[in-house]
């Protein structure tokens, strides 16, 4: 039995590629996390396709949301309300979402709250870690989104930087591919590096500036395509893990290097980082050694927590729903929402 | 029985619930915003206005297609939400027949028009007789020149209706050889009333499915899967 306090979100999830849907109990405890991947449905486009995503949404979000609540062990009158990511994203696969998702709230009476999807990814860190409050520094790194961002206070944000050009990422995928390692690149540039050099190759570090806490990665990319295409008018054979190695080492230097001078200039003692990119080991290695050597509390969620998932928006809507925000029936997508912004 | 009707295919936005014979509250929008802010909305003023317990609706009646992918899928998913909350199927109306519907009785060829993109419509040819609908041709999208071939072929009185009829005016006085007659603004566009009385047949001849079974019929690949296929030589769309 619940207690009467209890609140339970349903959170729904299709800005991307996944469906998910997802049971959470006041914030912090998953009674289900479903995500129905569609990984393989795009890897021979090399990328996702919007139009071939939004049809797998709209084949999925009922399984997906039913089999939440099965695996949670409660029935639609158990939820108190419904939290859905309405933006950013591709704007055909939030449809999907924030419409099933209205539709039920309308048909049960349950209030609606739409989350940003970024707050979803910074609010992941809230359920494994019991004891993480804001204020905090927290770095989102994903395949569509690089910001440093301080989370004053919970629903609260401060945007300190994003990127100017390519997410962080987005340059992992394009350099992959040039490498022949295909789609999605994170995760196989990843495991290559572990066989390669970091120091091997000197590709730039970018800096803004003026804008300290912004980033680059384009620059970044286009120096990994050159050095390949001059190998290659050289004759000269690549060593792909030491590629893969030495470009990693370029993004994640930036990536420490501007978090932890924003961590110390704002005097906070935890830092966070979220999105696919996180569960990256050399990044999540690299931030446990600085943060260590500087007393600073590092946390992360656990990978299945770092991809697009639901309990994420489950953690998000929580904290919105006890701060009253509700979100009426025409409550639209909005590709380019803005963190902070409603 | 009582049906919830929603259209949203094209450029109107359409709710309706049907009782008994009767349209209980019709709301149709042909305006520039977006379904998505729209439809919940029109069918939440419904529900004020007409007092009305969902839990009475027996079925969820949707144009599912073809048309526009994102309009049918603001309209699929929004039927979705409503079928599973309210555990009711769905009824799938083909929307070409749907909007035939609106000519009901006439025994004249029927050819809704819905403009496709691409230079082409969404279309089909449909009669009334006996008081039923009859499919001549399947909706389908093809080149306005292919259906009005079909309809010279038939060498019937034709009527059109729908929003492709403006977009293709020129081409269709230039090449219908048959006399026609275009629909006035009454019953010339996409109305939900229309899919809940076509869905009330379909349902009582066993068609309709689960809210998770769901999903439009968009008659067409994605764009990304069309440029595969042409590169490997498969594929027709």
């Amino acid at each position: 039995m619940d207690k009467r306090e209890d609140v339970l979100i349903l959170a729904i999830e299709s800005s991307c590629d996944e469906t998910a849907a997802a049971v959470v109990r006041n914030g912090r405890e998953v009674l289900s996390n479903i995500i129905s991947s569609q990984i393989a449905l795009h890897t021979v486009y090399g990328g996702v396709v919007p139009e071939i995503a939004s049809r797998r949404h709209i084949e999925k979000i009922n399984q997906v949301i039913e089999e939440a609540l099965e695996k949670a062990g409660k029935t639609l009158e158990d939820i108190t309300a419904i939290a859905v990511t309405y933006g950013p994203g591709l704007v055909g696969a939030l449809l999907v979402g924030v419409s099933a998702a209205k539709a039920i709230c309308f048909a049960t009476g349950k209030p609606l709250i739409g989350v940003h999807h970024i707050e979803g990814h910074i609010s992941a860190n809230f359920i494994e870690n019991k004891d993480l409050e804001p204020p905090f520094v927290c770095l989102v790194v994903s395949g569509g989104h690089t910001h440093l961002v301080v989370v004053k206070d919970y629903g609260t944000y401060g945007i300190l930087g994003c990127t100017r050009d390519d997410a962080a990422g987005e340059a992992f995928d394009k350099v992959a591919r040039a490498i022949g390692l295909g789609y999605p690149g994170g995760p196989k540039i990843d495991k290559l590096s572990k066989e390669g050099n970091p120091d091997a190759i000197s590709f730039p570090r970018a800096k803004i500036d003026g804008a300290s806490y912004d980033f680059s990665f384009s620059g970044l990319k286009s120096a990994v395509l050159n050095y390949l295409n001059s190998c290659e008018m050289k004759g000269i054979s690549v060593n792909n893990a030491d590629v893969a190695a030495s470009f990693q080492k370029a993004v994640i230097d930036v990536l420490v290097e501007h978090a932890l001078h924003a961590v110390k200039e704002y005097g906070f003692q935890k830092f966070a980082i979220a999105g696919g990119v996180a569960s990256n080991s050399s990044l999540r290695a690299a931030f446990e050694t600085e943060c260590a050597k500087r007393k600073i509390d590092f946390y992360y969620p656990s990978p299945v927590l770092c991809t697009d998932n639901a309990a994420m928006i489950g953690a998000a809507g929580y904290y919105e729903y006890q701060k009253g925000t509700r979100s009426g029936y025409d409550l639209n997508a909005v590709p380019n929402l803005k963190l902070g912004e409603r | 029985m009582k049906i919830l009707a929603l259209d949203s295919s094209g450029l109107v936005a359409s709710a309706a619930i049907v009782a008994e014979d009767v349209t209980i509250a019709e709301y149709t929008v042909n305006h520039k915003k977006t379904h998505s802010q729209t439809l919940l909305p029109m069918l939440d003023e419904i529900r004020r206005m007409t007092e009305l317990d969902l839990s009475t609706i027996d079925a969820i009646a949707i144009a599912c297609g073809p048309g526009s992918f994102t309009g049918l899928r603001i309209g699929a998913a929004t039927a979705k939400g409503l079928g599973f909350a309210l555990n009711i199927p769905i009824i799938p109306v083909p929307t070409v027949a749907s909007l035939a519907y609106n000519l009901y009785g006439s025994e004249k060829i029927i050819c809704p028009l819905m403009d496709a993109r691409r230079n082409q419509v969404y279309t089909g040819l449909y009669t009334f007789k006996d008081g039923e609908l009859v499919t001549i041709e399947p909706q389908c999208a093809v080149d306005i020149a292919q259906i009005l071939d079909k309809i010279n072929a038939v060498g019937k009185e034709a009527v059109f209706l729908g929003d492709g009829v403006c977009v293709y005016k020129e081409r269709l006085e230039e090449l219908t050889q048959v006399p026609f007659d275009i629909a006035p603004a009454c019953c010339n566009r996409q109305r939900a009333a229309c899919v809940a009385s076509l869905g009330e047949i379909l349902y009582r001849k066993g068609i309709f499915e689960s809210a998770a079974q769901h999903a439009p019929e968009y008659l067409r690949l994605s764009q990304a899967e069309r440029e595969r296929n042409q590169k490997s030589g498969g594929g027709c769309l």
